[in-house]
């Protein structure tokens, strides 16, 4: 009892889970992804029973590393027609138990890149690699998981397995210390890590529309990615990216719960600190040639971090930053916020003429805030029935409670003008 | 007061995530701890390993077990220091344990 007791980080257990699969995946192959996951979830149980009646160890994740080498060893000795192997399987696993007390940060962390990087396999959809990550990586369960894409568990469930027998095949984890196959497969890495954030910051779900731990632990793996020196600027922009969105999760619920815009949120809550950090990155990101579509939303991302008000908004420069981005990036919803940022800096006649002229509006036709581009636009012309009219049709499009409030708090500001 | 022996019977966690796994260790932490501080506990408590060897009859057999079903089977005890069997009782409720299924025994000990 005498035993020294530590309070547990939040989401430890989280965290621990991605960091041993790494290091068992690393030593046993994919081919072992499912014992390494069995292992590793006994680990925690077994932490559960034990630390439960006197905390925790003083260094909790040693512990829970040894016990999962230990217990694959275990899992290992009974698989049927693995004898052969097992011996020096289980030489390579009692190697990096002796090693754990030293806790090896960076092998860890490189452990961790390399199952990153794997788990972006091209066979795999965007998707469903977004998906492994949460489970592999993240310690994210079936229902977890199923919960942050408002999936049913049995389609997750369903598509893991399909996942994972592909993983499986692969033989040894991708191997990160060579640049060139690196730089092949970083825009997929980088584009899960991006889905990853926007699923936690934009996702369509019914009762929290912001889901905070998607946003970290998006953070958290781009920031390990960033220690790959092939990861370069465009890394360090997606980060700076992340660290201005995420400073505004502070402001982006009011009391009530509901989802706050960016015109109506308190920006004395934005988190200072990340919004100083996304300028480090975003300087770094400076230092290659390159100009690519993260490079210019952290910009304009930042141009909104730097305003001291909605009102002085420098919307000009944010207009032209959209223009850019059109170029790399031609997706509707790009150039509905290019045409919100034109007339904003050249009125609202601009910028329902700009509206009107987005090409393939009809992809924007489920989109509640197309509608209320508009709206928003006509109630500045001082056309507040028109106005109004929009609102109602954005209202039959939303997903959630919290986008209906909104549109819901400005319809009656629109009726109230009117 | 008297001195009470808790029971900690089943309990099933093997389905929970990660996250789950320590959320709920934390409670049982919280519930000690605040035991504790109420001087109802003083340390005497421990888990136990699932398997074991159980001896028997006139004849000392020894056997692997204990087998009981996972819903029955002792995970831990605890000694806790109540007025009566209904403050023990008391005490037990607090046990984060029923979240997974799981039951509490509490047994008076009885005074040397």
């Amino acid at each position: 009892m005498s035993q020294e007791t530590v309070s547990l980080a939040e989401h430890l257990f989280r965290r621990e889970a991605g960091r041993m699969v790494s290091s068992l995946v690393r030593v046993l192959g994919m081919r072992h992804l499912a014992l390494a996951e069995d292992a590793v979830q006994d680990a925690l149980l077994r932490a559960l029973e034990t630390w439960k009646f006197r905390g925790a160890p003083s260094n909790p994740a040693a512990w829970l590393l040894r016990s999962a080498h230990n217990r694959a060893i275990d899992l290992l000795r009974r698989q049927e027609g693995f004898k052969r192997l097992a011996p020096e399987l289980e030489r390579a696993l009692a190697a990096v138990v002796a090693e754990v007390p030293g806790a090896e940060a960076h092998a860890i962390a490189d452990d961790e890149l390399r199952l990153m990087f794997s788990c972006c396999d091209p066979a795999l959809s965007p998707q469903a690699q977004v998906a492994v990550i949460l489970k592999y990586l993240c310690g994210f369960s079936v229902h977890e998981i199923a919960q942050a894409f408002l999936s049913a568990e049995a389609a997750v469930e369903k598509q893991l397995f399909r996942s994972r027998r592909t993983l499986e095949q692969r033989g040894a984890l991708f191997e990160v210390r060579e640049p060139a196959q690196v730089r092949e497969r970083l825009p997929s890495v980088r584009g899960a890590i991006y889905l990853l954030f926007n699923e936690g910051y934009h996702g369509a779900h019914p009762e929290r529309p912001v889901r905070e731990d998607l946003c970290h632990e998006a953070m958290r793996l781009g920031v390990l990615l960033s220690r790959l020196p092939a990861a370069g600027p465009e890394t360090q922009a997606l980060l700076a990216l992340f660290c201005f969105l995420a400073a505004r999760l502070p402001a982006r619920l009011g009391d009530d719960g509901n989802l706050l815009l960016l015109a109506e949120q308190d920006r004395a809550l934005w988190d200072r600190e990340l919004i100083a950090e996304g300028l480090r990155r975003l300087d770094r990101s400076a230092e290659g040639q390159a100009l690519t579509a993260f490079h210019l939303e952290a910009a304009i991302a930042a141009r909104h971090a730097a305003a001291a008000s909605f009102a002085e908004t420098e919307w000009a420069s944010i207009r032209d930053l959209y223009h850019l981005l059109m170029r790399l990036r031609p997706t509707p919803v790009v150039a509905l916020n290019r045409a919100i940022a034109l007339g904003m800096a050249e009125g609202p006649e601009a910028g329902l003429r700009a509206l009107a002229a987005i090409e393939d509006r009809e992809r924007l036709a489920r989109y509640p805030f197309f509608p209320a581009a508009v709206a928003e636009f006509e109630l500045r012309a001082g056309q507040p029935e028109r106005a109004a009219s929009q609102l109602r049709a954005a209202l039959l499009l939303v997903r959630n409670e919290a986008e209906e409030a909104v549109l819901a708090r400005k319809l009656a500001a629109c009726e109230r003008a009117s | 007061m008297a001195s009470f022996m808790l029971i900690f019977r089943g309990g099933d966690n093997r389905n929970d995530s990660p996250e789950q796994l320590q959320q709920h260790m934390q409670k049982w932490l919280g519930w000690f701890e605040g035991l504790t501080k109420a001087g109802a506990y003083k340390g005497q408590g421990a888990p136990l390993e699932a398997g074991g060897k159980v001896v028997r009859g006139a004849r000392k057999v020894v056997s692997d077990g204990p087998f009981a079903e996972s819903k029955d089977l002792v995970g831990g005890y605890a000694i806790v220091e109540a007025k009566d069997l209904d403050g023990a009782v008391e005490i037990a409720r607090g046990c984060p344990i029923y979240e997974r299924d799981g039951a509490v025994e509490v047994r008076p000990v009885q005074p040397m």
